[in-house]
């Protein structure tokens, strides 16, 4: 199966927007070859600021050139948008509501070797906290240029939550994505797992282990984290014996806490929410962190099993 | 339209005086100390020097300001509402429910206020944005904002002076309002600044410290900046926080509190409103 890291196709879609959108303008905090906003940087060198080592500066920025009617894209480490500069971002960003893009490479425990102070397992719980702002997690490359095209549509501040290691592709690039809307990527009788991100592939991978169990697995792909597909929710509820939120997060606050949230308001059901259970990460190779997290197919389905046997 | 003389501003500056402290007292709480000690660069901003149209406030070529030092509202919405931006009525709603007058400016481009602010040294980066789009778009607008001293000790102030050095950003103004005070009280007890001139030099602006109550020295620096090439410059005005009325003046108490019925009155006998 073909891979791509969806960084990789942030920063190539980002440059192909550039072409479409002649008031995008992008900024980074002295990682560009790492968010891959220098592909961007590099053909439009007039419309990219590398604001060095400064992400709070950096979203004061991007809301001054956004007030003057850009559409602003800002990039980072994830622990660095959504951890250090949440409160300009909040201040400056959220609350006059402006267009400004923040796409956060390297979430979850991707950077794996450079270990816990540059994980980033918190941000779809800062984030999603702030009025009017939109959170997508992308599962594979085609999913993060589909997410691209519609965000830049939408006048408002979103983030994006992007991933370092390459995942496979998951889907087709006929694929349309919906700000708002979860997506059925298999179809089961017994559980239905919701998740985004890298942990798509990780639960597709999960759900065939736990038909060897006999345990019909529908999966649901949750990109947009905030506005949530309620509805969809309910409805798999409704026709599910099990629930499970997998994500590469803290179970604290993150899809599996907004999916609860709804559960519990609307269709109460038992919710099992893996992720990683309030404890920092550590140094390694993103693989071996996963699996040491019980994040790896084998992990999520053990954790499943034991959970409902 | 003919530019005021240095009496007829300082006149504005002193019924600014007079509005600010009628909204304060009114709200019943924020901050008297520091609108009173900025009053008088802003009334030379607003009235002398920005090119702005209360009749097309979203006019593209306008001149931006900031109040990065958001606490002082109420001298942004006394200028704005005497330039004609903001309904007179609408100063009793200063810190009401459903105003557009919030405790710190909420961004309303219809009434002139550019920007939401309140968190002190965002303003600095935010304003910088703005120059950078203007430059961007080839548009001739600049920039300002009203730092404080108190902001200053922000790290995220000094990141903004270092992007607007780095970028030359020379339709860029940073005004300083250096009373010399915070809320926990004098600012060299607190955690000092000074020397300001030497951290702005040194972040390559073109520094201009004034009296920031000297409206012919504030109205010569606004000159003078506008002719700096290259280089962001910094307006560090020295002044008195409460200037004006005797009873407030550099004192930290009137930082962050409303004066009371005795002291405004005491406040318009002085400003000649009894």
């Amino acid at each position: 199966m073909p891979e791509i890291a969806t960084r990789d196709a942030y920063g190539k879609k980002l440059a192909e927007l550039g072409d479409k959108y002649p008031n995008i303008v992008v900024l980074d905090a002295d990682l560009s070859c790492s968010t891959k906003t220098g592909v961007f940087g590099a053909k439009f060198p007039d419309r990219f600021f590398n604001m060095g080592v400064a992400e709070q500066d950096m979203m004061g920025t991007a809301a001054g050139l956004a007030v003057c009617g850009k559409i602003v894209f800002v990039s980072t480490f994830a622990i660095f948008a959504a951890g250090r500069a949440w409160e300009p971002f909040r201040q400056s960003i959220a609350y006059p509501h402006l267009n400004v893009k923040v796409c956060a490479s390297h979430a979850g425990l991707t950077v794996g070797e450079d270990g816990a102070s540059h994980q980033m397992i918190e941000d779809i719980a800062t984030m999603r906290v702030i009025p009017g702002v939109s959170v997508f997690v992308p599962a594979d490359g085609v999913e993060t240029e589909k997410v691209l095209e519609e965000i830049v549509r939408v006048d408002g501040p979103s983030y994006v939550r992007l991933c370092r290691a390459k995942s496979p592709v998951l889907f087709d690039p006929s694929y349309r994505f919906q700000i708002g809307k979860g997506n059925i990527l298999r179809e089961g009788k017994d559980l239905c797992i919701f998740t985004a991100g890298f942990m798509t592939a990780v639960v597709l991978e999960a759900a065939k282990r736990l038909e060897e169990q006999k345990i019909s697995t529908t999966v649901v792909n949750m990109a947009s984290v905030k506005p949530l597909d309620a509805e969809l929710i309910v409805a798999q509820a409704r026709r599910h014996k099990y629930l499970a939120g997998v994500e590469e997060h803290s179970v604290i606050g993150g899809l599996g806490s907004a999916i609860a949230e709804v559960l519990a308001e609307k269709e109460p059901a038992r919710l099992i929410r893996i992720g990683v259970n309030d404890e920092f990460g550590q140094s390694g190779d993103y693989l071996s962190v996963l699996k040491h997290y019980r994040l790896d197919a084998e992990g999520v389905a053990n954790t499943i099993l034991k959970s409902i046997l | 339209m003919k530019k005021p003389s240095i009496a007829q501003l300082e006149e504005i500056a002193h019924e600014l005086r007079v509005i600010i402290l009628k909204m304060v007292h009114h709200a019943k709480c924020g901050h008297t100390g520091g609108p009173l000690s900025c009053i008088d660069m802003l009334a030379a901003l607003y009235f002398y020097k920005m090119r702005i149209d209360p009749k097309n406030p979203s006019w593209p070529d306008r001149d931006r300001f900031v109040l990065s030092a958001g606490h002082t509202a109420p001298a942004l919405y006394a200028c704005l509402i005497k330039a004609g931006f903001i309904p007179e009525a609408e100063m009793w709603g200063l810190r009401k429910l459903g105003s557009g007058l919030q405790g710190h400016p909420k961004r309303h481009v219809e009434w002139g206020i550019e920007m939401s602010t309140g968190s002190l040294g965002q303003g600095m980066s935010i304003a910088n944005g703005m120059a950078l789009a203007g430059r961007l778009d080839k548009r001739p607008y600049r920039v300002y904002s009203l730092e404080s001293d108190g902001g200053a000790q922000e790290g995220m102030m000094w990141e903004g002076a270092m992007a607007a050095g780095h970028y030359k950003l020379d339709n860029r103004v940073a005004l300083m309002d250096y009373n010399g005070i915070q809320i926990d009280g004098f600012v060299k007890n607190i955690k000092d600044v000074h020397p300001l001139d030497k951290k702005f030099e040194a972040f390559n602006w073109h520094v201009i410290v004034v009296d920031g109550h000297n409206m012919k020295e504030i109205v010569a620096a606004l000159d003078e900046a506008e002719k700096v090439k290259g280089k962001p410059t910094v307006l560090i005005g020295r002044t008195i926080m409460g200037k004006g009325v005797a009873i407030f003046e550099n004192k930290p108490k009137y930082h962050g509190v409303a004066p009371t019925d005795e002291e405004m009155e005491a406040a318009m006998k002085e400003l000649g409103h009894a």
